[in-house]
């Protein structure tokens, strides 16, 4: 998995954006968009299954049952077959989004605001001060992102915080990078001389003047790293790093279902199917809403 | 207890004072040596940095009430002074008086005080206004910065757009986008004008405009000045809107002062080879005096590289020797009139004859 | 150009050394102590101070920095504390495997992205270009783990065309480019193909698009030039990038393929790594992620400089 720096994230430049319903027009435009449309769709619908969980699932997740080891899906009473303890395949999967969903997405939401953090006072900043922290920043590219992600889960020892933790540190770099070019792009505009000349203190002008300008180019370089993000969380899962069993957890459903491809193929690829949705989704309706800001 | 004063808007400035306090003789404000070097490229091993010296010792005094015109080609240095008297560079050394008051020194004033009293107009009108402020906020964002009530200061930013003739009911809610250029700078003047300065450095603020348009600006600037008994501090490449709206001109060349005086005296009788190089280039409303003729050969030389010598000299149709070994000073060929030129004599007397007589002496 | 290239070349020393200290801190990150690996906890104190002192566990931090440093450099990572053997042969040993497999994979993935790419961009918009790009977002959101579960059935358990784990008959080190072996590596090739073919159709096709709508293409056709010397333009002006980010994912390969030789029990890094985990083997998981890490660095550089040399205008800080 490769974390991607796009250069071309669009930054509002002062001439072109139109502010008032600046929002509106990206959503009227990410609207017309089929693919994105029908990605966002599907991850409400997904969103909407971890959320109302406890009334969707047929049964409980955690109910074991030694008599319904590994049965087909269409099996009565359980649609997508069980697992290999005889626990209801579908209420699993339904349960699972609500943990899948949340160490997958956490960590970005943890990096987008720590990231942002670091890289915007870096770019405001400048100077010396913005040279040391982006070769920090650069240490950690030294790493691919995966292997960073399984030295810290793996160093850290198994458990969902440790591995929330790792993928964290793995997205700040790319966050940080994305948010230091923004803000250094932004900080160079006269309006930001214009604040300092009416004697503005930096935090001031930071909160005023900067953060509306960086923060929506941040958001949506952020957005595409959501995909990437489900998939090594899960991958974490399923090494056995993050959730520990009996958690419905596509990741670990994965793992704990890989001795029974002999027995019972296709259910055990059921909880992959689920990650893949997620992650393609993610991914198309963070490429409309990057050509939907994309104004030219 | 600070004395409550009435400004012009009609609005008791308790928060915003500002004093007169020297009299009229006294500079309003007095820059003594001000230098600023860029290192474009770090010393490695065994070479040696190499600097644009952007402004390398510059002095001169704005009176109160006056217009100060500063000219020059592009890369002279212009605004590179006019961003290190705010302070957006730092200096590398000279000193800032205010009023009387050494800016940043003990017992003087603050840098932020100052910045409040001497305020900016930049020349890219677009790039000077946030894209997601409304231009009421964007005014408003000064005197707020300054510890006005956010009301007040609305309000404030409403009478100010009509004094610079935006109606505000139809424009305080919009956004730069939404405006034209020269719409787009009166807001910038309007936003200059929130913060009550005593000064205004105007870089290059209406160059970009149309014509018409500047036309406009520039009688709309003349008026503010006069009702709020403002100081210009008025940077232009162009020498005939800088002839119109200043009383003394400055004029620039590769980070020094070439050349200082009243502004007719200068225009009529130029003392440096310079000036009179680029009042010759000035296009004149009179075809039979349009030349054809560049009067000025070459581009500036480096500015990493200075010439020795006077740094005009590599240039100069009068240059003699003693041009080329020292850097004349700043000094009186006139009243209130003074140059960096050996040849200031010659220069203004026109005795156009020097090639010649320079070519046969060597 | 050439102080370029020095002081890239340079800049490798800090990276490297801030690298060896990330995973020297990784032990000392880790909770519990090392020891407990080595020596069972009802083990005598001389037992137990005897091994720390081995080990060097015993000493100052910064000075176990040191040591650790210095002989890291003379190819001395330790030893196991799972098994007593010395880290390096594990990982080189391992790292061969890894390298046969990321090499084919991005070799797979490299031939198929170009040309996916460059068909979608040529007939940018068309049917063929939706597909390909559908196939490119695939490739980079799939968890490619789990597509190696579904190869796995699909021509293991129920065509029974190909093995579903291991590297070939033997021991790792008996690998020979034969059809008995190489049926091994097939199916994790393929896997872990599929994240560079996305990334690079996706590049080559941005790319291919861009250079097709210059002005200059027209002007060759216009002049009359053949169809086969446009695209041979296109080729001189894709290729460089295609490399390099070619280059790159090859890294990311290093990395990625945990998961994959995890599925398939490939004997690379991968599985040496989440073995070391689970055994709590600090030393191998210190010594894999260092030789992984620096390979990455020495990889960034190559393609660096290859880039800068191919492309002039690229001048990458």
């Amino acid at each position: 998995m490769s974390i991607t720096l796009d250069s071309q994230v669009p930054v509002a430049a002062p001439v072109s954006a139109p502010v008032k319903g600046y929002w509106q027009a990206v959503f009227s435009r990410l609207r017309r968009d089929p693919v994105a449309l029908i990605a966002g769709l599907i991850l409400l619908i997904i969103l909407a299954m971890a959320i109302f969980a406890p009334w969707l699932a047929p049964q409980s997740p955690y109910s074991t049952s030694m008599l319904n080891r590994l049965k087909p899906i269409g099996t009565e009473g359980f649609p997508l077959g069980t697992d290999e303890l005889g626990r209801d395949m579908l209420s699993r999967l339904i349960y699972g989004a609500r943990l899948s969903l949340l160490i997958g997405v956490m960590p970005v939401v943890n990096a987008f605001v720590i990231g942002s953090a670091i890289g915007i006072v870096a770019g405001f900043v400048g100077g010396r001060t913005n040279t040391v922290i982006m070769r920090i920043i650069d240490v950690f590219y030294a790493f691919p992102a995966v292997l960073l992600a399984i030295a810290l889960a793996g160093a850290l020892g198994a458990g969902l915080v440790n591995s929330l933790f790792s993928l964290t540190v793995v997205f700040i770099p790319p966050i940080a990078r994305v948010a230091e070019s923004v803000t250094t792009q932004v900080r160079n505009y006269d309006y930001i001389e214009a604040a300092r000349a009416s004697g503005a203190r930096s935090l001031t002008i930071i909160r005023r003047h900067v953060l509306g300008n960086v923060l929506g180019p941040i958001f949506v370089y952020s957005t595409s790293l959501i995909s990437v993000s489900m998939i090594l969380a899960s991958g974490l899962s399923f090494l056995g790093l993050g959730a520990r069993p009996p958690m419905p957890e596509w990741g670990l459903m994965l793992n704990t279902m890989r001795d029974a491809i002999y027995v019972n193929p296709w259910v055990s690829v059921l909880p992959g199917v689920m990650i893949f949705s997620v992650s393609i989704c993610c991914n198309m309706l963070s490429d409309g809403l990057r050509s939907a800001m994309d104004v030219k | 207890m600070m004395k409550l004063e009435q400004n012009s808007l009609g609005m008791a400035s308790t928060v915003l004072p500002s004093r007169d306090r020297g009299g009229l003789a006294q500079p309003l404000l007095s820059v003594r040596g001000l230098h600023k070097h860029f290192i474009i490229q770090k010393s490695g091993f065994g070479q040696q940095a190499k600097r644009v010296h952007a402004v390398d010792g510059v002095d001169f005094d704005v009176m109160k009430g006056e217009t100060l015109g500063i000219v020059g080609e592009s890369g002279c240095g212009k605004s590179t002074t006019a961003r290190l008297l705010m302070r957006l560079l730092t200096p590398d050394s000279g000193e800032l008086v205010f009023d009387g008051d050494t800016v940043g020194a003990r017992g003087g004033i603050s840098l932020r005080e100052m910045r409040r009293q001497v305020q900016m107009v930049f020349q890219n009108s677009y790039a000077s206004l946030n894209p997601r402020m409304s231009i009421e906020d964007s005014i408003a964002f000064g005197p707020e910065v300054h510890g006005l009530k956010r009301t007040e200061a609305r309000k404030r930013a409403r009478k100010l757009l009509d004094q610079v003739g935006l109606a505000p009911n139809l424009y305080a809610n919009r956004y730069p986008h939404e405006l034209s250029g020269g719409q787009r700078q009166r807001v910038n003047i309007a936003r200059a004008l929130a913060l009550e300065p005593r000064l205004m450095i105007l870089d290059e603020a209406v160059s970009a405009l149309d014509k018409s348009v500047e036309a406009q600006v520039l009688n709309l600037l003349v008026d503010l000045k006069q009702e709020y008994g403002l100081t210009y501090l008025f940077i232009s490449h162009d020498l005939n809107v800088v002839r119109y709206i200043s009383d003394r001109v400055m004029v620039m060349y590769l980070g020094k002062v070439a050349e200082m005086g009243d502004t007719e005296a200068l225009y009529e009788a130029p003392a440096h080879p310079y000036t009179k190089a680029l009042i010759s280039a000035m296009p004149s409303m009179d075809p039979n005096q349009r030349t054809s003729k560049a009067p000025l050969a070459g581009d500036p030389p480096n500015p990493i590289d200075l010439p020795q010598g006077c740094r005009f000299s590599p240039r100069c149709p009068v240059a003699i020797d003693a041009c080329h070994i020292e850097e004349p000073p700043l000094a009186p060929c006139g009243e209130k009139h003074s140059t960096a030129c050996l040849r200031a004599e010659a220069v203004m007397h026109d005795r156009a004859q020097v090639i010649a007589t320079n070519q046969e002496l060597s | 150009m050439g102080t370029y290239f020095f002081k890239r070349i340079l800049y490798v020393i800090p990276i490297t050394l801030a690298v060896s200290f990330f995973c020297f801190m990784l032990v000392h990150l880790s909770p519990g102590d090392p020891m407990d690996a080595v020596v069972s906890a009802d083990a005598p104190r001389e037992v137990v101070a005897m091994v720390q002192a081995a080990y060097g566990f015993d000493r100052p931090l910064p000075e176990q920095y040191g040591r650790w440093v210095v002989r890291a450099v003379q190819g001395d990572l330790g030893l196991s504390t799972a098994n007593g053997r010395a880290v390096t042969t594990e990982v080189f040993g391992a790292l061969v495997n890894t390298l046969r497999l990321a090499l084919v994979a991005s070799l797979i993935g490299f031939t198929l992205g170009c040309l996916f790419g460059t068909l979608a961009g040529y007939w940018q918009g068309s049917l063929l270009d939706r597909f390909v790009t559908g196939i490119a977002v695939g490739g980079v959101s799939i968890p490619h783990y789990w597509l190696g579960m579904m190869l796995v059935i699909v021509f293991s358990v129920e065509l029974s065309w190909l093995p579903s784990s291991g590297a070939g008959p033997g021991s790792s080190s008996d690998w020979v480019w034969e059809w008995r072996y190489i049926r091994h590596l097939i199916l994790p090739a393929i896997t872990l193909s599929v994240i560079p073919m996305g990334v690079v159709t996706r590049t080559v096709r941005a790319m291919v698009a861009e250079i097709l709508n210059h002005d200059f293409v027209e002007a060759l056709r216009a002049k009359g030039l053949a169809e086969v010397r446009v695209f041979l333009h296109v080729v001189k002006n894709v290729a460089p990038t295609a490399l390099a980010v070619m280059g790159l994912q090859l890294g990311y390969l290093l990395g990625g393929s945990i998961l994959v030789e995890t599925v398939f029990s490939w004997p690379g890094t991968g599985l040496l790594l989440n073995n070391a985990i689970f055994q709590r083997d600090l030393p191998i998981l210190q010594g894999t992620i260092l030789v992984l890490a620096i390979f990455f660095v020495l990889l960034n550089l190559m393609v660096d400089l290859a880039q800068a040399r191919l492309d002039p205008r690229i001048q990458r800080n």
